[in-house]
């Protein structure tokens, strides 16, 4: 018998088992779109993976450019997908979120924080310092209209809720604040510049104004209006930066992973605290919407409201809100 | 068959699973058909929430939008166009009608399906992928990226492949014959030249029921034709 006969005769063989790789397609695309509880459908599953492994391994060898091999070759990868998903229950995703993964982020990232932290600091004192000494140098940092604003003795937030609705102005500036805190994050891909960038940019810009509406006496105003929302707002720009610079970081000395795995390792990671970032924010937003540009509110109040909130964000990064420090007392006994 | 940019994963069987990788083409394909979904659908809520709320043949916001206009006619279709891809691929596990039509889904690195945190990191870095234009960064990442990836998908560690169950098997011949049989065909022609008329027809005529031919070399290319088209 010649070598092409016996293998015709074992393709013919393989291609008679068309009706067990289609039952088992089946069985891996149902089980793919929900879950079962019945075992004999799981352990039919698992055979049903070596059956089409053994199938996959002859059909490459016997027939490479059939639409049996496509077809068998879908049918595995699909067996292998479901076979192996992981148990997945969104209640206990989003404990372990916020209990363990986002405390151990910032552990991680605590010299990341520092260094953003700093980063942000300097830059607000240089901005500070250069309006200080330069006035004229607040053109490069606000809009024409803020400076026509302040020098005719008003803050731009004076009757900010007579022109736009509380619930409007809280949409916009979560929105515009999320958008920044994401992009200070992204543009850490820039081996860290883009991120060094947004962050240097935020704080000579906050150092500016500042300095600008203190030439103008109205610097306690704008701590009145800023004290209740900026403590959050200000901590999570600096979270960003730090998750920004993790991502550059990551980049730049991959260690022993190669460069592409040590980003998305870092991305990853860092994603989880950004998401944290993300609710601060919208809670930042509805005070600076809803408190913060109302006059009826005291300097004590809105100093109380931002402590507050400052409070519960060290908390929720911490997961003492859910019983982190419970669990860790608890494992370390 | 075989492509360089084709996912191979390792798998307890031995026998690895090999994952087709959608090249830019595809990616880009889905992607239009998103964007025109997505588009079509803020355009539409925009267009009949700003005639209901003006109540006329009016589409311009008022001199002085209230609330309402906020929250009913603007913010909607900015959710629909700028929350489309991470909601659906989140609720689909990663998919959207646009990867549907062009026969892609996203998986992760180990051919699973991808993770919330994956999905929405693959997504938050769109602000990149689309810089400075048109998603130019994101699309040159596709064409010279190991698995046609954009930056979103490095980060997620997520990438794109053609669906699976797109292929139907055709019209499979040999249907006369059995697994056994084709066997027993296989090993009985292999040792033909070292066995007996005898024995050459005993073992023949369990697999040829019908039609036992009489001379030696019939009964061989009969075999032979059963062995090669599967009929008698």
């Amino acid at each position: 018998m010649s070598e092409s006969t016996r293998e015709n005769a074992l393709r013919l063989t393989l291609l008679r088992r068309s009706e067990l790789w289609k039952s088992a397609a089946a069985r891996a695309r149902r089980l793919s779109r929900k879950r079962t509880d019945d075992a004999a459908d799981a352990t039919a599953m698992a055979d049903d993976y070596r059956m089409l492994a053994h199938d996959v391994a002859k059909v490459r060898r016997l027939l490479p450019d059939s639409r049996a091999r496509e077809y068998l070759e879908g049918a595995y990868a699909q067996a292998h997908a479901s076979l192996h998903r992981p148990a997945w229950h969104v209640g206990y995703a989003i404990l372990t979120l916020f209990r363990d993964d986002i405390p151990s982020v910032m552990r991680w990232l605590r010299p990341h924080v520092l260094w953003a932290t700093a980063l942000f600091i300097l830059t607000i004192v240089a901005g500070y310092w250069m309006v200080h000494t330069y006035p004229d140098l607040i053109a490069l940092f606000a809009s024409p209209e803020l400076i026509a604003t302040v020098e005719r003795g008003q803050l731009w937030t004076e009757g900010l809720l007579n022109v736009v609705p509380s619930s409007v102005l809280s949409l916009q500036i979560l929105t515009n604040n999320i958008v920044v805190s994401l992009f200070a994050y992204c543009a850490g891909f820039l081996f860290g510049l883009g991120t060094v960038y947004v962050l240097g940019l935020n704080g000579l810009m906050l150092g500016a104004v500042f300095a600008f509406t203190g030439q103008h006496g109205l610097d306690d105003d704008l701590f009145r209006f800023v004290v209740a929302h900026g403590c959050v707002e200000i901590s999570v720009m600096c979270l960003s930066g730090a998750a920004g610079a993790a991502v550059g970081e990551a980049l730049i000395r991959p260690g022993t992973t190669t460069r592409a795995e040590s980003f998305q390792r870092a991305a990853l990671q860092s994603g989880k605290l950004i998401l944290a970032c993300a609710l601060l924010l919208i809670g930042s937003g509805l005070i600076e919407g809803y408190i913060s540009p109302n006059p009826a509110f005291s300097l004590r109040a809105r100093i109380a409201v931002g402590v507050s909130y400052w409070i519960f964000m060290l908390a929720l990064l911490n997961g003492w809100l859910f019983g982190f420090r419970r669990l860790r007392s608890g494992a370390t006994a | 068959m075989d492509r360089s940019s084709d996912l191979a994963i390792d798998s307890v069987t031995g026998v690895d699973v090999v994952l087709p990788v959608a090249g830019p083409g595809a990616r880009a394909f889905a992607f239009l058909v998103d964007w025109a979904i997505r588009t079509i659908l803020s355009v539409a809520w925009y267009v009949v929430a700003a005639l209901l709320h003006n109540g006329g043949w009016n589409l311009i916001a008022p001199l002085a939008p209230d609330a309402h206009w906020f929250v009913f006619v603007v913010a909607p279709p900015a959710a629909i166009y700028f929350l489309y891809h991470p909601v659906w691929e989140v609720a689909t596990h990663g998919s959207t009608p646009g990867k549907r039509m062009a026969g892609l889904r996203i998986v992760s690195r180990d051919g699973g399906a991808p993770g919330i945190g994956s999905l929405l990191t693959r997504n938050v870095f769109r602000l990149v992928d689309s810089f400075p234009v048109a998603y130019a960064l994101g699309l040159l990442t596709t064409m010279f990226t190991h698995n046609n990836v954009r930056i979103g998908d490095l980060a997620g560690g997520t990438l794109l492949v053609y669906t699976p169950n797109g292929t139907s098997l055709a019209q499979i011949p040999g249907q006369a014959i059995d697994a056994r049989a084709a066997e027993v065909l296989s090993e009985l022609l292999q040792r033909w030249p070292a066995l007996d008329s005898q024995a050459r027809r005993k073992i023949a005529a369990t697999i040829l029921k019908d039609r036992p031919a009489e001379a030696d070399e019939d009964l061989r290319l009969q075999l032979e034709t059963l062995a090669t088209r599967g009929t008698q």
